[in-house]
């Protein structure tokens, strides 16, 4: 059986957004063009954006189409360096920006960038279920800060932030509220509006859309100013011929998003909860990863004690059951998952994390399967590790 | 297109991470001669090797483990326990985290440093095989040097270095902090660099 327990990585398309594409595929004009192949994909491009604007209540002019997530976080953050009064007002004063420890390395990377460049970053910490502390974001703003960036739902561990409550505090201190929400839109609710952002980034990959292409959202009337120059496209927003085929690609995912949106969440929480109780009962030493209640429906982090993440992955994937994990040795980095360690999770417990992330597609005969071969797994490694010799030697070795 | 199956690891590795060799069942290691371990939970990776040995001709007979790691710690360590019956304790101590690569059919860069607590622990089983029969006049020290004195780097940080990826003193700075305050150790750290480059990656 072959089991896709990593939709927080990417997702399949879906199959009447590809449908969608290979139809697209025959429209090769450039929407910039004023003749009829011109004009033909400019009409499709701005139904596009109509239907995005559309899914997140925002409007047309308010999108700006961008090459992933990732580029829709450097262009917001990298306003911040721009010493120019002209593009954005004040921002000479305001020369602080605020981000957490478990955003996205796009987010993070980009931030140790900018304090290399003269930013001063501060970076909220998170709870034990990786929730911000509203006390702690109240005590860092103030008159410098001129940017907030912190994450919808987090992609490791799928704990969802109170972005409103955040946005109401941010803009009374006079600042911008940016919100990652790659892994939040067309999972929950997201309405720009009701959450009074300034910027919202989407990424089509993880709504079952093609990679390549997002979103950020850009609130009327905001500074702005383009990462990627030399072209009147997105308004001048973002140069680059419009990458037509992700343009519709994306625009029926978020159509097919609002039409499969309700009760997909409700079945996959219970979906969920099945997973969570049958590990629970089949394994013992565990520890799971995230808030119990504010967190992605679709998401389940677990930590396995005495056994290193990458093995437990590998091990699955033997059997068809593709996930993800927290372990260094899979990053390629010696640290494990930031997102955990900031958390408070012990090293050793970050190393033997997994994440399995369900999605529309997750059936019920999927999580059984993974609950019948996930026990023998982790026997059959804690039974070849050092971590489950007890006794003296262990401990003097530790 | 092409299809998934290809690992990135060689299929030798591949079949000692699904059939690992000689593992050590249970926790009594009564019956060995020799127990060494190495690394820690912390770090992601943790290993044990235990070894029984032909007193007379100093022949290792029996080698058995436990690793906490990945799938490279794991398949090295059982790959190890292989190559090293039969083996002189002096032939087995000399064997490096390279020659376990090599038998592997090679390791990608980054997943270097998972072998080389293998060879490590083999080492310190026997040296500890040699302080058990009296013969601590035998038992070889891992020598190390500091080579840095600013920021207390040894010739064992600037290896470790090399191995995480390291291949220019720049790098190697970036790494370590080596040769950021004086700036006095950088001749030598440069020499070991090169050193360290050969004997891992042949380059
Ligand atoms: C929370 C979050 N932000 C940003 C990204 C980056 O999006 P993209 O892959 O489109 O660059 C991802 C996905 O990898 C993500 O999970
Ligand atoms: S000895 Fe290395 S910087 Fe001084």
């Amino acid at each position: 059986m072959k089991v896709y327990f990593d939709n927080n990585a990417t997702t399949p398309l879906h199959p009447d957004v590809k449908k969608e594409m290979i139809a697209a595929m025959e429209m090769f004009g450039n929407p910039s063009s004023m003749h009829s192949y011109g004009r033909e994909a400019r009409a499709n491009v701005e139904n596009a954006r109509r239907q995005v604007a559309d899914f997140i209540g925002a409007t047309e002019k308010e999108i700006v189409f961008v090459g992933s997530g990732s580029e829709a976080n450097n262009t917001v953050l990298s306003l911040f360096v721009c010493g120019s009064s002209q593009c954005i007002p004040g921002s000479k004063m305001r020369s602080s920006i605020i981000t957490t420890k478990i955003e996205h390395p796009c987010v993070l990377e980009t931030s140790e960038c900018l304090a290399h460049r003269g930013v001063r970053v501060k970076y909220l910490d998170v709870d034990q279920y990786g929730k911000i502390d509203l006390d702690q974001l109240a005590g860092m703003l103030g008159d410098d800060v001129g940017l907030v960036s912190i994450m919808m739902a987090n992609n490791e561990i799928g704990t969802l932030q109170d972005i409103e409550t955040i946005a109401e505090m941010v803009h009374a201190s006079g600042a911008l509220m940016h919100t990652d929400a790659v892994q939040a839109v067309g999972k929950v609710p997201v309405d720009v509006r009701s959450l009074g952002v300034d910027f919202l980034t989407i990424s089509a990959h993880k709504i079952y859309g093609p990679k390549g292409i997002g979103a950020l959202f850009v609130k009327k009337g905001v500074p702005y100013c383009p990462l990627i120059r030399g072209g009147h496209q997105e308004l001048g927003r973002r140069a680059g011929t419009e990458n037509t085929l992700g343009i519709l690609g994306l625009a029926k995912a978020v159509e097919m998003r609002a039409l499969e949106m309700p009760g997909e969440e409700d079945r996959l929480l219970e979906l969920k909860n099945i997973l969570r109780n049958g590990i629970e009962n089949s394994i013992d030493d565990i520890h799971f990863n995230g808030h119990p209640t504010d967190s992605l429906a679709s998401t389940l982090n677990v930590s396995f004690s005495g056994v290193e993440g990458e093995a437990i992955l590998l091990y699955l994937d033997l059997e068809g059951i593709a996930v993800s994990t927290g372990s260094a040795c899979a990053s390629g980095s010696l640290d494990p998952s930031h997102v955990l360690l900031a958390t408070g999770v012990d090293a050793e417990l970050a190393h033997g994390s997994i994440r399995f992330s369900m999605g529309r597609q997750t059936t019920r005969q999927e999580v059984d399967y993974v609950l019948n071969v996930l026990p023998k797994i982790i026997e059959r490694i804690r039974n070849m590790s050092t971590a489950y010799i007890k006794g003296g030697l262990h401990a003097a070795s530790r | 297109m092409l299809q998934a199956g290809d690992w990135a690891y060689s299929e030798t590795l591949k079949e000692h991470f699904m059939n690992p060799k000689n593992i050590l069942q249970g926790e009594d290691t009564d019956a060995f001669d020799g127990v060494g371990m190495e690394g820690n939970l912390q770090c992601g990776d943790q290993m044990m090797v235990v070894i029984k040995v032909d007193k007379e001709k100093e022949v290792i007979t029996d080698c058995q483990w436990k690793t906490y790691g990945c799938a490279s710690a794991i398949a090295s360590t059982s790959i190890l326990s292989e190559m090293v019956k039969g083996r002189t304790l002096d032939q087995a101590f000399h064997i490096s985290p390279k020659e376990v690569a090599e038998a592997l059919g090679g390791l990608p860069d980054h997943k270097i440093h998972c072998s080389v607590l293998g060879d490590k622990a083999l080492r310190a089983a026997i040296n500890n095989y040699y302080t058990r029969n009296g013969q601590e006049d035998k038992v070889k020290q891992e020598q190390v040097k500091v080579i840095c004195q600013c920021m207390s780097i040894t010739d064992h940080d600037i290896e470790d270095a090399v191995l995480e990826g390291a291949r220019t003193y720049f790098e190697l700075q970036e790494r370590t902090k080596l040769g950021t305050v004086c700036g006095q150790c950088k001749d030598e750290a440069e020499v070991l660099l090169e050193k360290f480059k050969h004997i891992h990656f042949g380059v």
